[in-house]
C-alpha cells in the first residue's frame, strides 16, 4: 500500500511540482464548509462544554455541579430511561425485520423494484401527514383496540397508557425499514458468490449458508446500519411530538421532549451540561462502532 | 420451487400493502364527503371507549372534490406555511450545493495536513443527535442575531456535514487517470473541479439532494426551537385543531404536504438508494 502511494506520488510529482500546492488547493475547497462549521458548531459547542462547568452567566467555575444536577433531574431520568428503553427494543427489532426482507428481495435478482419502492415510501411522507391516521390506528375506538376487542375481548387504548411507547416502535419500524434494508442489500451484494457455491458443492444447505457465509460477512455492515439505526431513532421525536405534543404520556417523553422544555425555560445550566452528556453518549457509541468494526476485520 | 416463490411474492406484496396502506388510505380519505368522515371519524376523537368505533373505507362512499376546494380557496395560512417550507428548503439546499460540493471534492481528492482529524470531525457531527448541538446552535444564532428568522434555520442546515460525506464517497470513485490526464492537458485544479468532478460526481451530488430534500422537508426540531413567530413556521409543523367535522380539510393538507416529498421521491428513488448506500460505506 504504501508501496503504490509512493508510486502515484512520484508519478504526480512531474505535473505538480510539490505537495506545498495541493495541500493549499485542498484547503480552498474546504475552507467555506470548514468555516460555517466551525461558526455554526464547533467554536459555540466549545462554548457549551465551558458553560457547563460554570454558573448561568458563564462567569463562576462551578465544577461538576450542573452535571450532577442534570444527572439527578428526575424528567432527565424518565426521558434517558424512556430513550433508552425504546432503543432497546425498536433497534433490534428493525434490524431483524429489515434484514429479513434484504435478504428475500436480494433473492429475487434484481426482479424487485415494485418491492423496493414500496418499503421505502414511508420516508418520504411526512409526519404531519400521519397524525390523524395514526389516531384512526390507535385510539382506544380505532383499528387495533377493535382488532384487540376480537381477539382479547377488551379494547386497548394505546395512546394514553404505557403502550404508547409502541405506538413510536410501530412508526419507526414502518419508517426506517426500507432504509435499513436497502443497507443490508448492499452488504448482502458485497459477498462472493463464488462462497456460496463452494458451500452448495459441499453440500451446505440455504440456513447453514445463511449462517456461516452470509452472517458472518454481514458483520461490517451490522454496526454502520446500527448506528445509523440508533441517529434515526433520536428522530422519532418528530411522530411523538404531533402525536402527544409537548407534554405526551409519560412513556411516550422522550430526551427531545426535556430539551424543549428546558429551552422554553431557558435554563442554560441544565442544557449545556446535557447537551455534554448526551454528546459523550454519543460519541462513545460510535467510538465503540469503530473499534468493532477493526476488530471484526 | 415454482410454488415456494409464489410464497415468497404473496408474503411480501401482503407486506408491501402493510407498507402503503396509510398513504392509500390518506389519498382515498380526501376523497370522501365530510358528513361521512365526521361518522366515520368522530369515535376517535372521544376520551373515553364509545359503543361506536371508528371506521375507514377503502374506497370513498361518497366522493367529492369539496375539501380540495375548501382549502385551495378558503385556507391562506395553510398556503403560507407552504411557502414557507419552500423559502426554507430551497434555499439550504442551494447553500449545501455552493458549500458542500466543493468541500466534498477537497476531501476526496487532495492530500492535505489535518485531513483526516477534520474528515473524522466532520463524521462525528453527522451524527450527531438535535439534542447535542440544539444549545450551541441557540447561542450562535443568539449572538449572530437570527434567532426568529429564517436564516436561523438555514444557515446551520447548510453546514451540515452529511450532505459532504455522501457526496465524498461519489467523488472518491472517479478514477485517478481522469485527472491526471486533464491536469496534462494543463487544466487547472478549479477547472478539473467543474468540468470533470461536477459531471461524474453528479449521481452523489443528486443523492444528497433527494435525502436533504426529504429530512428538510419534513423538519420539525429545529423551526420548533427556534421560530418563535408562528408566521414563520413550516408546513411540517401544520398541527390544526382537527375535529371530526374538519377531518377533511385535514387529509386534504396531508395530501399536499405528501405531493412534494412523494413526486421527490418517485422521480429519485435510485438516487435515494445510492445516498442511502454512500451514507453506509465504510470509511
Amino acid at each position: 500500500m504504501k508501496m503504490l502511494l509512493k508510486k502515484s506520488r512520484k508519478n504526480q510529482n512531474y505535473i505538480y511540482r510539490n505537495s506545498k500546492k495541493e495541500s493549499l488547493t485542498g484547503w480552498m475547497f474546504i475552507l467555506p464548509s470548514l468555516a460555517g462549521v466551525s461558526i455554526f458548531y464547533l467554536i459555540p459547542f466549545a462554548d457549551v462544554v465551558r458553560r457547563s462547568v460554570t454558573e448561568g452567566m458563564g462567569v463562576r467555575f462551578v465544577g461538576l455541579r450542573n452535571y450532577i444536577t442534570v444527572l439527578e433531574n428526575e424528567a432527565f431520568l424518565l426521558a434517558s430511561a424512556n430513550t433508552i428503553k425504546f432503543m432497546l427494543l425498536c433497534i433490534p427489532l428493525l434490524l431483524i425485520f429489515s434484514l429479513l426482507f434484504g435478504v428475500i428481495i436480494k433473492s429475487l435478482n434484481g426482479k424487485a423494484g415494485i418491492y423496493k419502492t414500496a418499503f421505502l415510501v414511508p420516508l418520504a411522507v411526512p409526519v404531519a401527514s400521519i397524525v390523524l391516521m395514526w389516531r384512526f390506528l390507535f385510539h382506544e375506538n380505532g383499528f387495533f383496540s377493535m382488532l384487540a376487542v376480537s381477539i382479547l375481548g377488551n379494547p386497548i387504548d394505546f395512546m394514553n397508557t404505557d403502550l404508547a411507547v409502541y405506538v413510536l416502535i410501530i412508526s419507526y419500524l414502518w419508517k426506517n425499514t426500507g432504509y435499513d434494508m436497502i443497507l443490508w442489500i448492499a452488504g448482502l451484494s458485497g459477498i462472493p458468490s463464488s462462497l456460496y457455491e463452494a458451500a452448495s458443492v459441499d453440500g451446505a444447505g440455504r440456513f447453514k449458508q445463511f449462517f456461516y457465509i452470509t452472517l458472518p460477512n454481514l458483520r461490517g455492515m451490522l454496526f454502520i446500519i446500527f448506528i445509523l439505526s440508533v441517529i434515526n431513532s433520536f428522530k422519532v421525536f418528530r411522530e411523538a411530538y404531533l402525536i402527544g405534543g409537548n407534554y405526551p404520556h409519560t412513556s411516550m417523553y422522550m430526551l427531545q421532549h426535556l430539551f424543549n422544555n428546558w429551552f422554553v425555560a431557558l435554563d442554560i445550566e441544565k442544557l449545556c451540561a446535557g447537551a455534554v452528556i448526551i454528546s459523550i453518549a454519543t460519541s462513545a457509541l460510535i467510538i465503540f462502532f469503530r473499534n468493532s468494526i477493526q476488530g471484526g476485520k | 420451487m415454482k410454488f415456494k416463490n409464489k410464497i415468497v411474492h404473496i408474503i411480501l406484496i401482503l407486506f408491501c400493502l402493510l407498507f402503503i396502506l396509510p398513504l392509500l388510505m390518506i389519498f382515498s380519505g380526501s376523497f370522501e364527503n365530510q358528513s361521512q368522515l365526521t361518522e366515520n371519524l368522530e369515535p376517535v376523537f372521544k376520551s373515553v371507549n364509545s359503543e361506536s368505533k371508528a371506521r375507514w373505507y377503502v374506497i370513498p362512499m361518497y366522493p367529492t372534490l369539496k375539501s380540495y376546494v375548501e382549502i385551495l380557496f378558503d385556507s391562506p395560512e395553510f398556503f403560507i406555511m407552504f411557502w414557507n417550507s419552500c423559502k426554507l428548503v430551497f434555499p439550504i439546499l442551494l447553500g449545501q450545493l455552493i458549500v458542500n460540493t466543493p468541500a466534498a471534492w477537497g476531501f476526496a481528492r487532495y492530500d492535505f495536513k489535518w485531513k483526516n482529524t477534520l474528515f473524522t470531525l466532520y463524521i462525528v457531527l453527522m451524527l450527531m443527535p438535535f439534542q447535542s448541538t440544539m444549545v450551541s446552535n441557540y447561542i450562535v444564532l443568539n449572538y449572530l442575531k437570527l434567532l426568529n428568522t429564517r436564516s436561523g434555520i438555514i444557515f446551520p442546515a447548510i453546514f451540515s456535514t452529511l450532505s459532504v460525506f455522501i457526496m465524498y464517497r461519489f467523488f472518491k470513485g472517479i478514477p485517478k487517470t481522469v485527472i491526471e490526464a486533464a491536469r496534462m492537458d494543463g487544466a487547472g485544479e478549479f477547472q478539473i473541479f467543474v468540468t470533470i468532478g461536477i459531471p461524474m460526481g453528479a449521481p452523489g451530488i443528486a443523492s444528497a439532494m433527494v435525502l436533504g430534500f426529504l429530512e428538510y422537508w419534513s423538519m420539525i426540531e429545529q423551526p420548533l426551537a427556534f421560530l418563535e413567530d408562528k408566521t414563520l413556521w413550516p408546513l411540517s409543523l401544520y398541527t390544526p385543531d382537527i375535529t371530526p367535522e374538519l377531518t377533511g380539510v385535514y387529509l386534504v393538507s396531508s395530501v399536499i404536504i405528501l405531493i412534494p416529498t412523494l413526486l421527490i421521491f418517485l422521480t429519485g428513488q435510485k438516487y435515494l438508494e445510492k445516498g442511502i448506500q454512500a451514507s453506509g460505506l465504510k470509511e
